[in-house]
């Protein structure tokens, strides 16, 4: 096994029995802190990836600021009450066949993935020539123009529709 | 390295209507601040809406087929023409939403403003031409009716058709990036044009990954337009929402998730039309049959055109089935036709809502033509335009796609379809025989406002016309697909 191999194993294994561990503990406390330990090894696999910004995103946004807003929430539900119910619905049995069927899918076309001549524009070597924040840099504003001012539209719906649903009635 | 902003003039005026549309909303979200009256709220929307139409119709055949925005973005007449089936759903949404929101207590201008926004996510997805465009257009359209379907606050259905609605459609945009990761991961581009050609380049059209990836595709739009097994949210979330919000969900969105999977399939993956076609008959009947025969046992009539609109969905899907121009031709046309129908019918429904009233349960609709004639004869024009039945538009509707499957050589198909066709006769015929012939329980005061009649006779005159007057609408869409 290559160091490469070792590292990319780690990663992926610990996503896989910390996701689990997210979703079956009591507390919701714990299930948040979980996935926080899962934000920072998502963002190492990032960083298998040669995309060190992204790795960097990850950290700050969803492990810095999205998690804050989780810990909030929880803290305005009651938790004596959750504490107390199993954590997963009744259909769960039924869940759990689909999934491992579709686990089966993944595996069978596993060894069916051909290597194919590196594609598209954006290779490993011109990223790591230039770094990917300057890849990024360098299309977001230019290629990438349209989609990100779609972005700020649907961020903008996001937040009226907060408003909207959250706001005090007045009659 | 430096990289130029090519950013043209040419690009902005390609994208003029759905600036528009995102524009107005804008101000009419600050109008909603100063302006008590909401009608007035509701009247700048739609100047707003025909603002875009202009601004549609004025690129519309000016120019061929252009990409703009580094390819990110196509217009063609495919495009344009389903930009015309959402402005025809916006207004005639906000028309018979007016009244209805108030009786409510739900008018907000934030409601007329995210009905613009999910247009512009819409219009969006019509034109994309690169799978992060045409993604984000979903998330603007779909988000935009999450908030929409939860409106009516007070109401724990509401909230209930909302998260449900939500939960399901996030579900379902994770299958999408999968689908469109994997894709990406074999082609290397997201760039719709690119991948096809990538497909047949590279050979890969027989790899299961892009069979996988593909098939996450098309589960994710099967989401949008609700196709069975993936409709499950679909009675739910009609029944829940506001029904004007119903009315322009059940055409808009599944509007958009046919424009995009015509463009997906026969555009990026034409190479691999034996692969989508097995995986989308079996839906397609499943669909029919899920529509046409659970709608039999409803007693509410949201939830009975949620099914309704279900089975609507197994038949414009034949018409991608059939995997030719013609055969879009016909789902196309087939789209348009039925905006009207179920908004016409959305509108008579609204109509019974009235204070201290809900007038879902279709007991509410016996005895309606002899209390109030006129919108029993509406109700009975659509119900039979629905059902399929001649002189309506439904009937041509129908009988377009039928023919291109046929000409394809799917007759089994075909066969099948009109089988369903003629049982789901029977739950629109019931309405009709509960108007006509039975005794009214109730006495049932309708509610009417200027735009709904509008709204009413435009619908009503549509049905009839294009019922007898076909060729037109369809010369419309071939002239339209023709560049496609």
């Amino acid at each position: 096994m290559t160091l490469q191999q070792i590292y990319f194993g780690y990663f992926a294994t610990m996503m896989t029995i910390i996701s689990l561990l997210v979703v079956s503990r009591k507390n919701p406390v714990h299930s948040v802190l979980w996935m926080l330990v899962l934000f920072v090894h998502m963002a190492g696999l990032y960083l298998f990836l040669n995309a060190e910004f992204l790795a960097a995103v990850q950290i700050i946004v969803y492990a810095g600021a999205i998690m804050v807003l989780f810990l909030f929430v929880i803290m305005l539900l009651n938790l004596r009450k959750e504490e107390k119910e199993f954590r997963l619905q009744k259909q769960w049995p039924v869940s759990a066949v689909t999934a491992v069927l579709f686990l089966v899918v993944l595996v069978s076309i596993l060894g069916k993935i051909t290597v194919l001549p590196e594609l598209g524009e954006y290779s490993i070597d011109m990223i790591n020539a230039q770094g990917s924040l300057m890849t990024i840099g360098n299309v977001l504003y230019t290629k990438y123009l349209l989609p990100f001012e779609i972005a700020s539209v649907l961020l903008l719906v996001a937040i009226v529709g907060a408003v909207v649903l959250a706001k005090k009635r007045i009659e | 390295m430096d990289l130029p902003i090519t950013i043209t003039l040419m690009d902005i005026r390609a994208i003029v209507p759905e600036l528009t549309l995102i524009c107005v909303g804008l101000i009419i979200m600050l109008l909603d601040l100063v302006v008590k009256k909401k009608d007035l709220v509701a009247l700048a929307g739609i100047a707003g809406t025909v603002l875009a139409l202009f601004g549609t119709y004025k690129l519309y055949g000016v120019t061929d087929t252009q990409f703009v925005f580094s390819n990110m973005f196509v217009l063609d007449g495919y495009a344009n023409f389903f930009k015309v089936i959402f402005y025809i759903n916006l207004i005639l949404t906000i028309c018979i939403s007016i009244k209805y929101m108030e009786i409510e207590k739900s008018s907000f201008g934030e409601y007329y403003a995210l009905l613009l926004f999910a247009t512009s996510g819409m219009m969006i997805m019509a034109s994309a031409a690169d799978l992060i465009v045409l993604y984000l257009g979903l998330e603007l359209m779909a988000l935009s009716t999450y908030i929409l379907t939860g409106l009516m606050r007070k109401q724990p259905r509401s909230n209930e058709a909302a998260i449900k609605y939500f939960f399901l459609g996030a579900f379902s945009s994770a299958f999408l990036l999968y689908g469109i990761s994997l894709t990406y991961g074999m082609t290397g581009t997201t760039n719709i044009k690119e991948i096809a050609f990538a497909i047949s380049t590279l050979g890969i059209a027989d790899n299961p990954i892009m069979y996988l990836g593909l098939i996450f595709m098309i589960v994710a739009f099967s989401f949008k337009v609700a196709l069975a097994p993936f409709h499950m949210w679909a009675p739910d979330v009609y029944e829940g929402a506001p029904t004007s919000i119903t009315a322009f969900m059940s055409v808009g969105p599944k509007a958009a998730g046919f424009a995009v999977m015509g463009r997906i399939l026969m555009g990026a993956f034409g190479d691999m039309q034996a692969q989508w076609v097995t995986v989308l008959i079996p839906l397609a009947v499943l669909t029919m049959a899920t529509g046409s025969i659970i709608a039999l046992s409803q007693t509410n009539i949201k939830r009975m055109l949620a099914y309704s609109s279900i089975a609507h969905a197994g038949y414009i899907l034949l018409g991608i089935i059939a995997g030719t121009p013609e055969g879009l031709t016909a789902s196309v046309n087939y789209l348009m036709i039925y905006t009207f129908m179920n908004i016409g019918a959305f509108a008579i429904v609204i109509m019974l809502r009235s204070k201290g009233f809900q007038g879902e349960n279709l007991d509410d609709y016996k005895g309606l033509a002899k209390s109030h004639p006129v919108a029993a004869a509406l109700m009975l024009i659509f119900m039979f335009s629905l059902a399929g039945i001649p002189p309506t538009a439904g009937f041509i509707g129908k009988f377009y796609v039928f023919m291109e499957l046929i000409g394809s050589g799917y007759t089994p198909l075909a066969i099948i379809a009109i089988i369903f066709s003629a049982i789901s006769a029977f739950f629109y015929l019931r309405i009709v025989v509960y108007m006509y012939m039975k005794d009214a329980e109730q006495e049932i005061v309708l509610t009417q406002s200027p735009t709904m009649n509008i709204a009413l006779a435009v619908t009503s005159v549509m049905v009839l016309v294009l019922g007898i007057f076909p060729s037109f609408l369809l010369y419309f869409v071939r002239y339209s697909i023709m560049g496609y």
